[in-house]
């Protein structure tokens, strides 16, 4: 019964049987654009100015355990997902990000293949045996790590670099690695103390400064807290990740710092503990993984304080100088019951 | 204007979908002429579980040769005419009686051709009266009365008789939600004129072009409720509605001491749902399960409110109503007056048909409509819009699992968590939800699917999760049932 018109060509015929391919779904009919590999990618995106950073401090080899970090997640997604006869989904990206953020936990001198052995245990045993994206219990990158520091204790805490201030970033390809010279600050304060770290890093100010910059001896990604604020305060502008967690971790591991960090009670040095280790590269980009922290934001503070109480036992009473990795991983499978107890304030308590 | 930021709004979720509104935001409203025939229905707002109820009691009702049909929340309609029988457009064709429900008019004059099962859009097919007609009858004319000589009684009779349900939405019956219980104390009257849907445009060009009747029907209801004061909440994009009826409030404030507060509100959606905007105005909180009289407020949408004004000063049925038809899948957009009962195949025609690459049709908005996959469905009293959409505006991507970015969390309006609802309805556990809260609370204003970044179809899990747990209730209580009968049974022997 529709008459053609001319202008428009050719018009669908309207009575009830021409008209069954039209599309029929549940409401709404309209979503949102952001979608699960656009967050991905975007957290990539962010987390590239450190690693660009790196090279020109440590050579080019950061790069390329980089790459091989990220092409050994990506191929054991994919191969394990194929085995086991699941959708692949490597395109969403966050194979990707895991294999970057493993890299950047693992020290710049180690052998390259050691981070193949880290990306299997990241992404088949971490997250694709627990059921694939939005089902692992722990952040893959740090189980990689956690694995290659148990299995292979030496290079990943020996392995440092002392940072190049010329251009030659071909300069460590292929030489040893100085165990003693390149020591990372954590080391330095946790073995030889205030006095030690100030004789090899200079005066306090020129030392924060290397520090905030990434001038320093540390994992590949580590170091710069400048190159990393500028990414995770873009992310909570786009409002990806939400401030709670990485606030909460960061004030909470300068305050234990200052009150037990010191010779006495209240001396600690809250803004050393800050700018040194993996701790701005765990407050906003492992701490803050969706599936492995809280959803609600009262819980998010209390799994952002435990993770800096936490890492401040470790560092302070631990035998590993470092703890920001453990304090993760332990804080990440109380998540569940933090959403438990932290529920969401309803509209209505109801009559 | 104030901008939005500092606009009154309720504090807790609501998202921003594109609105666009400016495909028919400018475009007056257009009178269509009468179609060949209309098919007078509507089974509307039936929930999953009294589907089948109402089936039930229509067959019975058919084998029994009384026909009942729905317009409305409550009971079917009684059926007043006959087949073969000569109607005038306005008369009265279908009753609920003493039940809770609405009357049903004429909305053409012609010669009734039967009852049907015809297409709906919500459940399957219901029937409907279907009028012939008749090309050569003139229309109804309508002169105003002053409805000031009326006592309360007599206006909520002449709401009745005209048939007015709530155009905003679940299509409950005015005359019944107007006529509140003399113990319950209220003191403010919301008229809601937020239209937060995406491309729907009836009710923001009925403010533009009626605000006069508009701020009449809010004294009527005032006198009705006997109160004094009233609240018209629109959203800020929408500042040439806003202006209207701040004019029509001014210009008519000598009139009486009825206070009319025209009050622009944030542009978030679901500003527009009757919680939300209750808080947005008065900041109130309506009690889950309890309605909105007990913190004395009621709520009733500008367009019905107008359509009050017409029933009381002109006397005039609900026969018309102006719908948008909107989206890129057709020729030419419109504010349409349809009579009620056009066939939407019809208005696709009178407005040149629809474009090649048509993919989806949805009665209503696109957050919360209905998507349709036939032409055959006529016009119904709470049919805001038709959208013609094409493959572009609408979603159609698949679905992953959730990343539990909680971003679900932070949109849901009533603080309820949809993520969970949607991971135990995977998991095959629904109904084991109910723990979540949502059977009261949850409107499936479509807010967290919106959001979703996995684009999971989050209130598909949720309105499955209902119809599990609603399953096991019934199968509990009729267990209860038996057991019991056993029980008596046993006593007895």
């Amino acid at each position: 019964m529709i008459k053609k018109q001319p202008e428009t060509g050719t018009f669908k015929n309207i009575k009830s049987s021409a008209l069954a391919d039209l599309f029929v779904s549940v409401s709404p009919h309209v979503k949102d654009d952001i979608t699960v590999s656009r967050i991905m990618w975007t957290v990539t995106a962010c987390l590239i100015p450190p690693l660009i950073l790196s090279v020109f401090i440590f050579g080019i080899q950061t790069l390329i355990i980089t790459l091989i970090s990220v092409a050994g997640c990506v191929a054991t997604e994919a191969i394990s997902q194929k085995l086991l006869g699941r959708p692949i989904t490597i395109k969403d990206g966050s194979a990707v990000i895991t294999g970057v953020l493993f890299a950047y936990v693992i020290p710049p001198g180690v052998p390259l293949w050691m981070p193949i052995l880290g990306s299997i245990m990241a992404i088949f045993v971490t997250k694709v045996l627990m059921g694939g994206i939005g089902f692992n219990i722990f952040n893959p990158a740090l189980i990689g790590r956690a694995f290659l520091v148990a299995t292979y204790p030496v290079a990943m805490t020996t392995a440092w670099l002392v940072p190049i201030r010329d251009a030659s970033i071909f300069k460590f390809m292929g030489s040893g690695v100085d165990a003693i010279s390149a020591a990372t600050p954590l080391y330095v304060l946790k073995h030889y103390g205030m006095t030690a770290l100030m004789e090899k890093f200079g005066s306090m100010s020129s030392m924060y400064i290397n520090f905030f910059i990434g001038l320093r001896p540390g994992c590949i990604g580590e170091t710069s807290v400048l190159l990393l604020l500028i990414g995770g305060i873009f992310l909570i502008y786009k409002k990806y990740i939400t401030w709670h967690i990485p606030v909460s971790v960061i004030v909470s591991t300068g305050f234990f710092t200052w009150v037990f960090g010191g010779e006495t009670m209240f001396t600690g040095n809250p803004l050393l503990a800050v700018l040194s280790g993996g701790l701005i590269l765990g407050a906003f980009f492992m701490a803050t993984d969706y599936v492995t922290s809280p959803a609600q934001k009262s819980g998010k503070i209390v799994f952002g304080i435990g993770i800096g109480a936490l890492t401040v036992l470790i560092r302070l009473k631990g035998s590993y100088p470092e703890g920001v990795c453990y304090a993760i991983l332990l804080m990440n499978p109380l998540t569940p019951a933090l959403d438990q107890w932290f529920k969401p304030k309803r509209f209505s308590k109801g009559a | 204007m104030s901008t939005n930021k500092t606009l009154a709004t309720f504090p807790k979720g609501g998202v921003h979908p594109g609105e666009h509104k400016e495909l028919t935001e400018n475009l007056p409203v257009e009178v269509m002429p009468y179609p060949p025939e209309v098919s007078l229905f509507l089974k509307q707002h039936i929930g999953a579980s009294c589907e089948v109820l109402v089936k039930k009691r229509v067959e019975k009702h058919v084998s029994d040769k009384h026909l009942f049909l729905k317009q409305h929340s409550g009971a079917l309609f009684q059926l007043l005419v006959n087949k073969k029988d000569r109607v005038c457009e306005g008369e009265l064709i279908g009753s609920t009686g003493t039940k809770l429900g609405a009357n049903l008019h004429a909305s053409v004059s012609g010669t009734v051709v039967g009852v049907e099962n015809i297409l709906h859009p919500q459940a399957g097919k219901a029937p409907a009266i279907v009028i012939s007609t008749d090309p050569e009858a003139k229309p109804c004319s309508y002169s105003p009365v002053d409805w000031k000589n009326f006592s309360r009684e007599e206006l909520l009779t002449k709401i009745a008789d005209a048939g007015i349900v709530g155009l905003g939405g679940a299509g409950f019956p005015a005359n019944v939600k107007l006529n509140v219980k003399s113990d319950i104390k209220l003191d403010t009257l919301i008229l809601n004129g937020a239209e937060c849907e995406p491309y729907i445009t009836c009710d923001h060009r009925v403010m533009v072009e009626y605000p006069l009747e508009i701020v009449e029907g809010a004294r009527i209801l005032l006198t009705i409720l006997g109160i004094d004061y009233c609240a018209i909440g629109v959203e800020n994009n929408k500042p040439d509605a806003i202006e209207a009826l701040k004019k029509a409030v001014v210009q008519t404030r000598s009139k009486n001491s009825f206070r009319i507060d025209v009050k622009p509100l944030k542009v978030k959606y679901p500003q527009g749902s009757a919680d939300q905007i209750m808080q947005s105005i008065t900041d109130r909180v309506r009690p889950s399960g309890q309605r909105s009289s007990s913190i004395g407020i009621i709520v009733q949408n500008v367009y019905t409110t107008k359509s009050i004004y017409d029933a009381v000063v002109l006397g005039k049925p609900f026969t018309e109503r102006v719908i948008t038809i909107s989206g890129k899948g057709i020729v030419r957009q419109a504010n349409l007056l349809v009579k009620l009962g056009t066939s939407l195949a019809d208005i696709v025609e009178y407005m040149g048909g629809t474009t090649p690459d048509l993919f989806k049709v949805v009665i209503g908005g696109p957050m919360m409509g209905f998507a349709v996959s036939s032409l055959d469905i006529p016009v119904t009293k709470t049919m805001p819009g038709v959208l013609f959409l094409t493959k572009d505006e609408i979603d159609t991507q698949p679905y992953g699992s959730c990343i539990r970015c909680g971003f679900c969390l932070e949109a849901c309006p009533m603080g309820l968590e949809p993520n969970n609802i949607g991971i135990y309805v995977e998991a095959g556990k629904g109904v084991d939800t109910e723990q979540f809260g949502f059977m009261d609370d949850c409107f499936e204003c479509g807010s967290c699917a919106f959001i979703c970044p996995a684009k999971r179809p989050l209130v598909q899990f949720i309105r499955l999760a209902r119809l599990r747990i609603n399953e096991a209730k019934k199968i509990k209580k009729a267990r209860e049932k038996k057991n019991k009968e056993k029980q008596d049974d046993k006593k007895t022997t």
